[in-house]
């Protein structure tokens, strides 16, 4: 017999967790008295369910005596068959295997759905080329003002930081050779040339990247998105063609902002150097051709169309629970930035063949 | 009008209903009943072809939804409108241009003339005043009746209803009733209404599919009052019993 005491509460059920033990049953029984338990609540149940389990493992009948009748209806009420838990040996590994399999087979379905919606995404770009009045403009021109318009403060307060940042970096060395003088020309070449697009691209990806995926999620929470789907309305023309047209061509206007704010910022360490307006600017137009211009805006305009179509994607593929949007919204950040870099080092390798 | 052929319906390989066949004839409102989870959303969603059925077939106007591509799905979708448990009105738009949307889309009615039929199909449902508010700027009736609205823009020949009372009171939920009786006998529309409101089972109803998630099927098919009888499965009749029930509790209250 084991007798109880005390409060069999969350404090005194861990206590006794580990420490009970059965003890030899008496003509195949275990009584637990439990008549001077003075409170029980879910973890002393616990703890009595445990043993009755121990005793079912080891072969004898645990019976618990002495509860108040509220407790022993609820414990009598508890179906052991239901907390035994199941040897897992063989089954394990099947698990294992079957979870690999599971794991390869989403992610080629994934791969799968993102070939097919590149495709489809291309094919209605060409439709809307043809018929241009399937665009519903007006949705359009307010996608182009929230990803373009309202992130021009940020992306030229952010260009200009951004120039004069390395502009004051790269002074301090190029001071001790006498040649300061060159900061103009190395500001002037890495903004429009890489920095300008790639830091725009970056800030639109946090921006509107994340706000496409987290509008499209939150429409497939609200079920918007098959209301679509029944009237036969393609979502990915209605919701991500106009969005990728707007990421598409904010990306580059946008890159021009930054990379005049991103001269401005090299331009102010200048002048605090001693030298005047003219020579920054005559450095910048000796050094900096408009084919690295147009390079630096080509590159913008992929970036604009990655970051936006990939924004959707992710909307379209959330799921239908409560952090949906959120993991949407997250792996449009994460894909779009990590599919900018990899497209920038493919627009490196590119150019630098076109021009060998 | 509508014909659910020994219908397996889930979700990827796992299936929530079983064998489930029953039709629904022109011009009746059926509703689909049971207590929650037991696969309501998840029939209806088969039956307007958002998800292909694991086995079995749904047909509407006699013809397969999960089998079409293309323009032939395309006209299918024709036959019917639906209308969402959240309304699933697009929260960019004004009420009219949520009707205006699909009217747009399908036809090439000049704009004046959408323009109109967008604003009678508002006034039908009683939203003239409030065609230029963004859902969001109405109440949750309102969002509902706007969604039925948008539903009806291309006059379809039957309507699909998810949960059309969830989230109401009981007065703004009769009075949705109340419009579906009037779009039925006025227009003749065909309404498949998923609900678990016994009010509303009452009030409108002319057949009920009662789903049950133990037997993962259709436990019984007939009238409510028929689903009333001594003849009904326990359950259903525990469920008829217990809604009542609850129905007199609020009336109390």
């Amino acid at each position: 017999m084991i007798r109880l005491a005390g409060r069999l509460d969350a404090v005194g059920a861990a206590q006794a967790w580990s420490a009970l033990k059965l003890p030899d049953p008496v003509q195949g029984v275990v009584v637990i008295d439990a008549s001077d338990v003075s409170y029980c609540d879910g973890a002393g149940m616990a703890l009595l369910t445990r043993l009755r389990l121990l005793g079912r493992q080891t072969g004898c009948d645990v019976r618990v005596t002495g509860l108040n009748d509220q407790i022993q209806s609820l414990m009598d009420s508890i179906d052991l068959n239901a907390y035994v838990v199941a040897p897992q040996s063989a089954s394990h590994k099947i698990l294992l295997t079957e979870s690999v399999g599971r794991g390869v087979v989403g992610y080629l379905r994934g791969t799968l759905a993102a070939v097919s919606y590149v495709g489809e995404l291309t094919y209605l770009l060409i439709r809307l080329a043809r018929h241009p009045k399937t665009l519903r403009w007006r949705d359009w021109l307010r996608i182009v003002q929230a990803s373009g318009l309202n992130a021009l403060p940020i992306i030229v307060m952010i260009g200009f930081l951004l120039g004069l940042i390395l502009a004051f970096q790269a002074a301090i060395p190029l001071r001790l050779f006498g040649a300061d003088l060159y900061v103009a020309s190395m500001v002037g070449v890495s903004i429009i040339r890489e920095l300008g697009p790639l830091m725009t691209a970056i800030v639109l990806t946090g921006r509107s990247g994340s706000a496409f995926a987290a509008e499209l999620g939150a429409m497939r929470v609200n079920e918007e998105i098959d209301a679509l789907e029944t009237f036969g309305i393609e979502p990915v023309r209605f919701l991500v063609v106009p969005r990728v047209l707007a990421g598409t061509l904010v990306a580059p206007i946008l890159t021009l902002f930054a990379n005049f704010s991103g001269l401005l910022g090299g331009l102010f360490v200048m002048l605090t150097l001693g030298f005047p307006n003219v020579v920054f600017w005559n450095q910048v137009r000796t050094y900096v051709t408009y084919v690295d211009l147009l390079e630096g805006l080509l590159k913008a305009t992929a970036f604009g169309f990655l970051l936006s179509a990939v924004g959707c994607l992710r909307g379209l593929q959330a799921g239908r629970d409560a952090g949906a949007v959120g993991r949407a919204a997250t792996r449009a950040v994460v894909s779009g930035i990590i599919l900018i870099v990899i497209a920038d080092g493919l627009f490196a390798v590119l150019l630098y063949c076109l021009r060998a | 009008m509508v014909e659910v052929k020994n219908l397996d319906a889930g979700y990827g390989d796992k299936a929530i209903l079983r064998h489930i066949s029953f039709s629904v004839h022109r011009g009746e409102v059926l509703a689909i009943l049971g207590i929650s989870g037991c696969g309501k959303s998840t029939l209806l969603k088969h039956m307007i072809g958002l998800h292909p059925p694991l086995a079995g077939q749904v047909l509407i106007c006699g013809e397969e939804m999960a089998t079409a591509s293309g323009s032939e799905r395309l006209r299918m979708l024709r036959h019917f409108g639906v209308t969402y448990q959240s309304g699933a009105l697009f929260g960019t738009l004004s009420l009219l241009d949520n009707v205006r949307l699909p009217i747009e889309e399908f036809t090439s009615l000049p704009d004046a003339a959408i323009d109109l039929v967008a604003r009678m199909k508002l006034d039908l449902v009683g939203l003239r005043a409030y065609a230029d508010y963004l859902p969001a700027e109405v109440s949750g009736g309102m969002r509902k009746r706007a969604a039925m609205a948008r539903a009806m823009a291309l006059d379809p020949e039957i309507l699909f209803l998810d949960e059309p009372s969830a989230g109401l009171d009981p007065v703004t939920s009769s009075g949705l009733d109340a419009l579906i009786l009037r779009l039925s006998d006025a227009l003749g529309m065909t309404f498949v209404v998923v609900t678990h409101e016994l009010a509303s089972i009452h009030a409108i109803a002319d057949r009920v599919v009662f789903l049950d998630r133990e037997a993962q099927g259709v436990l019984a098919i007939g009238t409510p009052a028929e689903l009333r009888m001594q003849t009904a499965h326990p359950r259903v009749k525990r469920f008829f019993a217990r809604a009542a029930e609850e129905v007199l509790e609020e009336r109390k209250g």
